[in-house]
């Protein structure tokens, strides 16, 4: 009975915990330590690793990578800073909806937004590294909007205007003032933009062209056209290494500012510079972030230039094309295979989420250690999650690589972690004394964690499931790996369309871009509109 | 010397703030404008240091008119009501900034530095963190890094708001000895009678 | 409490779709696969076969339906893309294959697939009927050749007439500047036909020449695609898709095709093929490993190998069939010839250096 425990807060059953734990646990080592553990041994061997590091090919991939992701982080910080400033402190009508606009491409699956670009860059510019940094900066513009503008929302206008009274002109006071206070989260805006566009393979495989790769791409080209399935593995653990230290390197650099932050105050434009000036930058910004967008709905409708609803009346018929030559996939069941996928990563992903979530919140040392090794399949790159689980379940008694739920899983890898950031700190919230007060109230332990923990996580899983259900209708690399044939999924489709010669197979990847772009957009508003009702959170003012 | 004409600022296109305001701070002299909260005394302040454009007004510096200059040009300083001291820069690096915008070498500005926290009563308080300031610390040092540059106007903006009572009273004593001591014009915002009093020659009555 | 109620019933509707999906799956991949001939009552199996193998309403496919008929078998085609990623993944997948039986793994490709354990050795019984020069490209008898073909550099007559420009007639030819920025080629490491035209060039200019020669041709503007598809269709100017460049690297059955199947008809080729560059291609038949349905698959690989399908190959895939007592109809043999003289690498050199070779093609070409 309860009376005879200490006195302070009794502590659910002690197989709780255990229970709790057995399932993530599981799902992480089978799905995820084993496959990347398998990586690793194929590296063993000195021999091989040495032969393939030697191939000037693979230096210049990283090289390449490397670069690449310098100047797509630069050029972002240098374009999203111009909106972030707009957003942050002017107001005029429709701002939050530019504010929206500006997230939208960072929402949109990497497929879609290869498809935009490939209908709106002139035909001279697709294969090349410029369209790939500028897909990238159109990609994270968000990031630095979000990031930094939210901060530099909340900066008091008054310390500028101090450096002015004290004789600094308008760019001495940004340089002296501004910009040293929005360090910290230009810093974390350029490390986030840096690891997208460093794991990148969506936006490059399709922009790229051949002469270009980037570690993640060419880990996909090795294996699943050169049939280099040794050199594709040490590429895998290659980017893991520089993953890794990328991430302990930003974790140290992160020190938390004091800054005094205040409550949003905005300005708006009055005398006719002003709004000339607000009215360009709305302007210039609305282009930039439509525009491929508005090209992707183009193109789908002008195959070979000129208007016809052709590729979207022809989604279901695979033949159209060519006498003789299909298009190997049917555009319209990988749109059921997608949906369904989705379903099912979200159903795994929202259980072992929601049960890793309370299994961390409630250990301390050990919770610690989940939480980072839920974590862990999103630093690792997606590619490298599905080539993993290609090579390690290739045999009986677990031979999978045929089994359709296989996608939905590798899906749900990279989902789990979205569920658990969005769960637990709501449960880390929780305050003892409601423990207490289900005490007082006649609940034992493992009512009392039912009754409240478990309740509380309903509202942030339905946040966790759309997340869930986004990421899956959108993701492409793990999906690569794994797809078979019959059983594709809708970015998968547009990927083998774009790669067709043709107007109509290049307007019907046009069609299911702006379908799943719809879709997924649909999802996410509506769970954001359902996790945050009032629409306080900082920054969506 | 400061001479302001016919200021008239209108916001949201319909509610007049000021309405042809005119107003005079001789050399060397301290006014307050005392009146309750919310009658545009602080808008005025702005106008006069150039963060606001006016509907309409002219403001004469030394016989110059500066209506046209931004803020920066117009050698018109400002103490503002949050203080607004630089967070990420320290006490010392604070109160020269205003030094380093005007080219001064860096000895002479150590020098003058030293000088201006002396006079605010916080010798040696250069290195410090401005977050590990006192309310009242944080006032002074708001003051030093204004006084700095040698500006011959000087606006505070309610000043001394939001301190206790002994505080306030010893603040407001060193405010008027300070300005005094370095013979700046200078047009203070309270709305505190008592205050306004202590610290001022002259008091303008601002009602709406 | 209503808000929680509504949530578990939507957690749960999400949990039954679940399950149904899991049911519906096997129903749905034989559904959303591109064309299924499929048996009354008997099994189906699978053929997996390169993309630009017809799906359904050829002669090809006719002569399937008719396999179905007599043998009672359904075959369902899948296509896997380009020769070299069908390969790549039946690698990956050996043992656990997406399907019965491979038509198109090709003598450049072959060594791949063997040294990957994708086939299930399966002597045909139609093996006596075939060619034995291209029976002995196989010693193991894991596959069956089925078709060969010439991979070779096809030109746009009508272009260099327009020009007042000779055709090149030589490899030596295309580095030429004369010839600048006319060549488009495919990428060796996703094509076969880049493949063979990449060992086409090896055979000429050597082990020590060949990579010279490549860096050559870039500096004189030849454009790589991916695909056999994208270059002829959207970059030669001499194909329906009326493209920028005159000179591609195709097959030497392409110019018979343009004739067949010109709209409007004509009796005169629009393009012609350049002998000195041509390399000769073999494609393969066999029996995935790990297949539940042996028999069959086995029954299927025969028929491949038959006088029935054999007689259809020509019109269709534009190659030769590989049973000495079939001859293509005429239409074919009018305007294609086999070619005397290919070029061609021993297998056993293709198997020890493929991957080297093209290692070093994209350093030289593509970096």
């Amino acid at each position: 009975m309860d009376r005879h425990r200490p006195a302070l807060i009794d502590a659910p059953p002690r197989w709780l915990r255990p229970a709790l734990l057995v399932v993530p646990v599981a799902f992480l080592a089978l799905f995820y330590a084993w496959p990347v553990g398998t990586l690793l041994a194929q590296v063993a061997d000195r021999s091989a690793v040495s032969k393939v590091l030697g191939r000037e090919a693979l230096r210049q991939v990283v090289w390449f990578t490397c670069w690449q992701a310098v100047v797509s982080t630069v050029a972002t910080l240098v374009v999203g800073l111009g909106p972030a400033y707009l957003l942050a402190r002017w107001g005029f009508p429709g701002r939050r909806l530019l504010v929206a606009v500006v997230t939208v491409p960072f929402l949109l699956p990497t497929v879609v937004v290869g498809a935009a670009f490939s209908a709106l860059l002139p035909d001279a510019m697709l294969g090349t590294a410029t369209a790939v940094v500028i897909a990238h900066v159109f990609f994270n513009v968000a990031v630095v909007v979000r990031l930094v503008g939210t901060v530099w929302a909340q900066l008091p206008a008054d310390l500028v205007h101090a450096a002015r009274t004290l004789g600094a002109s308008p760019w001495q006071a940004t340089r002296e003032v501004t910009l040293p206070l929005l360090r910290p989260s230009i810093m974390a805006a350029a490390m986030i933009t840096f690891l997208f566009t460093f794991t990148s393979f969506g936006v490059v495989q399709i922009l790229g062209g051949p002469a270009h790769a980037t570690i993640e791409v060419e880990i996909a080209r090795r294996a699943t056209q050169l049939g280099d399935v040794g050199g594709a593995a040490v590429l895998s653990v290659l980017q893991l290494l520089i993953l890794a230290v990328l991430l302990v390197v930003a974790g140290r650099t992160r020190r938390s500012s004091e800054l005094p932050l205040r409550s949003v105050e905005r300005a708006r434009p009055r005398t006719m510079r002003t709004r000339l000036g607000v009215t360009a930058a709305v302007a210039a910004t609305t282009v930039l972030m439509a525009a491929p967008l508005v090209a992707l709905v183009t193109s789908s409708l002008r195959p070979g230039g000129r208007w016809s609803l052709t590729a979207w009346r022809t989604l279901g018929n695979d033949r159209a094309v060519r006498p003789g030559a299909a298009l190997g996939v049917d555009p319209l069941a990988s749109i059921a295979t997608s949906l369904r996928f989705a379903v099912v990563a979200t159903v795994i992903s929202v259980t072992v989420g929601a049960l890793a979530a309370l299994a961390i919140s409630g250990a301390r040392r050990r919770g610690r250690l989940l939480d980072v090794g839920v974590m862990l399949p999103l630093g690792t790159s997606a590619v490298t999650i599905g080539f993993g689980m290609l090579i390690t379940f290739d045999q009986a008694p677990v031979d999978w690589r045929g089994a359709w739920w296989l996608v939905p899983l590798g899906h749900s890898l990279v989902a789990v972690p979205f569920v658990v950031r969005a769960v637990l700190p709501v449960l880390r919230a929780r305050p003892d004394a409601w423990l207490d007060a289900a005490a007082t109230l006649g609940a034992s332990p493992l009512r009392r964690w039912w009754e409240i923990d478990v309740r509380l996580v309903r509202r942030p899983l339905v946040t966790g499931a759309g997340f869930a259900a986004a990421i899956s209708l959108g993701e492409f690399g793990a999906t690569t790996f794994l797809t078979r044939t019959g059983n594709e999924t809708l970015p998968i489709a547009i990927g083998r369309l774009l790669g067709r010669a043709g107007d109509i197979p290049r307007a019907q990847a046009s069609a299911l871009s702006v379908l799943l772009a719809a879709v997924t957009v649909t999802v996410l508003v509506a769970v954001d509109a359902m996790g945050d009702p009032a629409g306080d959170r900082p920054g969506s003012r | 010397m400061l001479e302001v004409r016919g200021v008239v600022v209108v916001v949201f296109g319909d509610r007049t703030v000021l309405d042809h305001v005119d107003l005079d701070v001789a050399d060397g002299e301290v006014v307050a404008l005392q009146g309750p909260s919310g009658a545009g005394k602080s808008t005025l302040l702005r106008v006069i240091a150039g963060l606001l454009v006016p509907q309409a007004g002219t403001v004469r510096s030394g016989g110059v008119d500066i209506t046209e200059l931004p803020p920066h040009r117009r050698g018109i300083g400002m103490v503002f009501q949050d203080e607004q001291l630089f967070p990420h820069r320290d006490v010392g690096q604070n109160v020269e900034f205003g030094l380093r915008m005007q080219h001064r070498p860096k000895a002479e500005r150590a020098a003058r530095v030293a000088e201006l926290l002396e006079l605010v009563g916080l010798p040696g308080v250069e290195r410090r963190s401005v977050t590990s300031l006192s309310g009242g610390e944080a006032k002074r040092v708001a003051l030093a890094r204004s006084l700095a540059p040698a500006p011959p106007v000087l606006l505070l903006d309610e000043p001394l708001t939001g301190l206790d009572r002994e505080l306030h009273d010893r603040l407001a004593d060193d405010l008027a000895r300070v300005l005094r001591a370095t013979g700046t014009s200078a047009l203070m915002v309270t709305h505190n009678a008592a205050e306004a009093a202590r610290v001022a020659d002259r008091i303008v009555s601002w009602a709406h | 409490m209503k808000r929680s109620a509504s949530i578990s019933t939507a957690l749960a509707a999400v949990a039954l779709l679940a399950v149904a999906a899991c049911g519906s799956d096997a129903a749905d991949t034989a559904a959303s696969n591109p064309v299924s001939t499929g048996g009354t009552g008997g099994t189906t199996i699978t053929l997996v076969t390169y993309g630009s193998f017809p799906a359904a309403d050829t002669s090809l496919n006719a002569a399937l339906d008719s396999f179905t008929e007599q043998t009672g078998i359904g075959v369902t085609i899948v296509q896997a893309g380009d020769a070299g990623t069908m390969v790549s993944k039946a690698v990956l997948t050996a043992g656990n294959p997406e399907g019965d039986v491979m038509w198109g793994v090709d003598n450049t490709l072959l060594s791949r697939a063997i040294d990957g354990d994708v086939f299930e050795p399966y002597t045909s019984t139609e093996l006596g009927a075939i060619d034995p020069a291209l029976t002995a490209l196989v010693p193991g008898g894991e596959v069956t050749p089925v078709d060969f073909g010439d991979v070779c550099i096809n030109y746009d007559i009508a272009w260099f007439a327009d020009k007042g420009l000779t055709p090149p007639t030589t490899l030596d030819d295309l580095i030429d500047p004369a010839y600048r920025d006319l060549l488009v080629t495919q990428n060796p490491a996703a094509s076969s036909t880049g493949l063979a035209f990449m060992l086409a060039t090896i055979a000429r200019y050597g082990a020590d020449g060949w990579q010279a020669y490549w860096a050559a041709l870039r500096d004189n503007g030849v454009q790589v695609v991916d695909s056999w598809d994208s270059a002829y269709y959207e970059q030669f100017s001499g194909s329906s898709g009326k493209g920028p460049r005159p000179l591609v690297v195709s097959y030497a059955s392409s110019p018979p095709a343009e004739v067949i199947y010109a709209d409007p008809p004509r009796t005169d080729a629009p393009t012609a093929s350049m002998d000195a560059s041509c390399f000769r291609q073999v494609e393969f038949a066999g029996v995935l490993r790990g297949t539940e349905h042996q028999a069959e698959a086995r029954q299927l690989v025969d028929f491949l190998a038959g006088a029935e399908f054999q007689q259809e190959v020509a019109l269709n895939l534009f190659v030769w069939p590989a049973r000495t007592d079939v001859a293509p109809p005429t239409e074919f043999t009018a305007y294609a010839t086999v070619v005397a003289d290919p070029l061609t690498v021993a297998p056993a050199d293709i198997a020890a250096n493929r991957e080297a070779w093209v290692d070093a093609w994209t350093d030289t070409v593509l970096r």
